[in-house]
């Protein structure tokens, strides 16, 4: 292992160090438990936005607190979920008065680990909500599985739904606008080589000089298939079909029922992309890959998008939720309504997303 | 009849059995999950290990529950709030005791495997640590009924533990990251299985010294 560290088990709270040295005028850290929270939170009388998950996939999540999307974020050890008592504290400390939403990553760890702050949270009297995330086309069915994790839509979902607070949305608004944007959205990716977790200190798992891997997550798992290498374009191709041709999803989620003070068993049901939708395109590095090879592949994915009849109104290209170093792309598309499009057009100021400000 | 200090040995005996299986349970992991329940487990146990001081005067009750919250705000990943769910349910079921009766000890597993029942929602054959903990809750159940002595009983339990556990190496996983291999996740021991029957194995060795 070669890495640009110093102690494996400092890697979270020197780079947390780092980022605060760096942006002091957008977030603050707090190391006993830990969170990062938006310089000037709580901000009175707007929802609050708290996310979370393992570290490893900088700049999410933590990299995206500021003016215009998380108020809070809870990093957790590398491709680790966070703790309750991390997100509690992270929760109580950016409450405005008007509500917490909380954006969970459909993974058992942080659905587990978020299901019981939100617990504890709510015992409290805060208004708390959450909304799970679930966007990965490479997971075909819920029944037999934990259900699609949640990928690339995730940092939409943080952008769109945080301008959305920001412009006066309450909690209610916020948490509906989440859900539509993780119904709208889906996500493929692919790995061509692993990642090393520091602490484990080797790479999580082996893929030959000839082999890609093809519906990976974001935490160096394997993916769906492992298959023999081929060209850009190609792969591209698989990855943008997946998407497209990837029909209605249908799955039961739990979300917190606040009138009912309780959890909820709902049935979402995502319908898939059609010929003249309007979207939002999103190609991100794995960590890996440079933006020369994300440009080739987007070139390819707009090709075939335009050859599909979708139309892509808005892009996002670069690293934004990574896997470390691991050498791969996600691709996300976004089916964008007016209300999405304004959201999205809307200005942000955090360390790893800034227009408009 | 189990006591505290016999509790205190088994937590302190779980501590060290993870810590030597730190790089067997996360090979384990690494073959369909994410590389990290050894390292993930050993960090939850050496924070448990930590508040030892804080227990002079503590039951069991208090004890188990400050385990609980110990691996909760350590372990992270989805054996944190399952784990520190089973132990803060063991504790409640048996809060103020200063020594387990047989039964206690019953009530105490049973609460600990319903709170990750209620938390996690597996069901048998979804390839999880419930895959050894239920069956090992089930053969406690039979022999203490039987009158068998705790001993006795505790080592069926573990057998039944590790048989659950070994069950898991032909299922496929339908929940958590290893659910995702779909086929692939076929062929390999559950990693949370394993660590729920070393933390099992742990109080039976402490106990049968």
């Amino acid at each position: 292992m070669k890495k640009l560290i110093n102690a494996v088990q400092d890697v979270v709270s020197e780079q947390l160090q780092g980022l605060a040295a760096a942006h002091p005028q957008l977030v603050k850290v707090n190391y006993e438990p830990r969170y990062v929270y938006r310089a000037d939170a709580p901000v009175k009388g707007k929802v609050a936005l708290v996310s979370g998950g393992g570290s490893g996939h900088e700049p999410m999540h933590a990299g995206f607190v500021g003016r215009g999307m998380l108020d809070g974020a809870c990093p957790g050890e590398v491709f680790t979920s966070p703790t309750p008592d991390q997100i509690y504290a992270c929760t109580r400390q950016v409450d405005g008065g008007a509500g917490v939403l909380m954006i969970i990553k459909n993974y058992t760890g942080d659905v587990l680990n978020f299901e019981t702050a939100l617990e504890l949270t709510h015992a409290d009297g805060l208004a708390v909500q959450s909304i799970l995330i679930d966007d990965d086309a490479a997971v075909k069915d819920s029944l037999y599985t934990a259900g699609r994790r949640g990928v690339g839509t995730t940092v939409l979902a943080e952008k769109i739904v945080g301008a959305a607070a920001e412009a006066g949305y309450n909690l209610d608004q916020c948490a509906d606008l989440c859900s539509k944007v993780n119904s709208y959205g889906r996500s493929i990716g692919i790995a061509l080589t692993s990642c090393t977790v520091p602490a484990a200190g080797r790479p999580t798992f082996d893929l030959g000089e000839a082999e890609f891997e093809f519906g990976i997550g974001i935490h160096g798992e394997p993916g769906r298939q492992r298959l023999p290498m081929r060209s850009a374009d190609e792969m591209v191709e698989m990855m943008v079909l997946a998407i497209l041709d990837d029909g209605p999803y249908t799955r039961t989620v739990r979300e917190w029922d606040r009138r009912g003070e309780g959890w909820m068993d709902k049935i979402l049901t995502d319908e898939p992309f059609k010929p003249g939708d309007q979207v939002i395109a999103f190609v991100n590095s794995m960590g890996g890959t440079p933006l020369s090879e994300l440009y080739i592949a987007y070139r390819k994915m707009a090709e075939i998008l335009g050859r599909r009849g979708l139309v892509v109104l808005r892009n996002l290209v670069g690293p934004y939720i990574t896997s470390l170093e691991m050498q791969g792309i996600s691709i996300t598309l976004l089916k964008a309504d007016d209300e999405i499009l304004r959201f999205w057009d809307a200005p942000v100021y955090t360390p790893g997303l800034r227009w408009g400000i | 009849m189990l006591t505290k200090s016999q509790i205190i040995a088994w937590l302190n005996e779980t501590a060290e059995v993870l810590r030597q299986n730190k790089a067997y349970l996360t090979d384990l992991d690494s073959a369909i999950g994410d590389a990290d329940h050894g390292i993930n487990m050993d960090r939850g146990f050496q924070s448990v290990i930590q508040k030892m001081p804080e227990w002079q005067g503590a039951d069991i009750g208090g004890i188990l529950k400050s385990v609980g919250m110990a691996l909760m705000s350590s372990v992270g990943g989805a054996s944190g709030p399952l784990y520190g769910t089973f132990y803060m349910r063991a504790g409640m079921a048996v809060a103020s005791r200063h020594e387990l009766s047989d039964d206690d000890f019953l009530k105490m597993l049973a609460a600990g495997v319903e709170g990750i029942r209620q938390r996690g929602r597996p069901e048998l054959g979804d390839k999880t640590m419930y895959d050894a903990l239920a069956p090992a809750l089930d053969a406690l159940g039979t022999s203490l009924g039987n009158g068998e002595n705790v001993i006795t009983a505790l080592d069926k339990t573990v057998r039944a533990a590790e048989t659950g556990m070994q069950a898991t190496i032909p299922m496929q996983a339908r929940k958590g990251r290893a659910s995702y291999l779909g086929e692939r996740s076929i062929g390999h021991q559950d990693p949370g299985a394993t660590s729920s029957y070393l933390i099992l194995k742990a109080l039976l060795d402490v106990i049968s010294v």
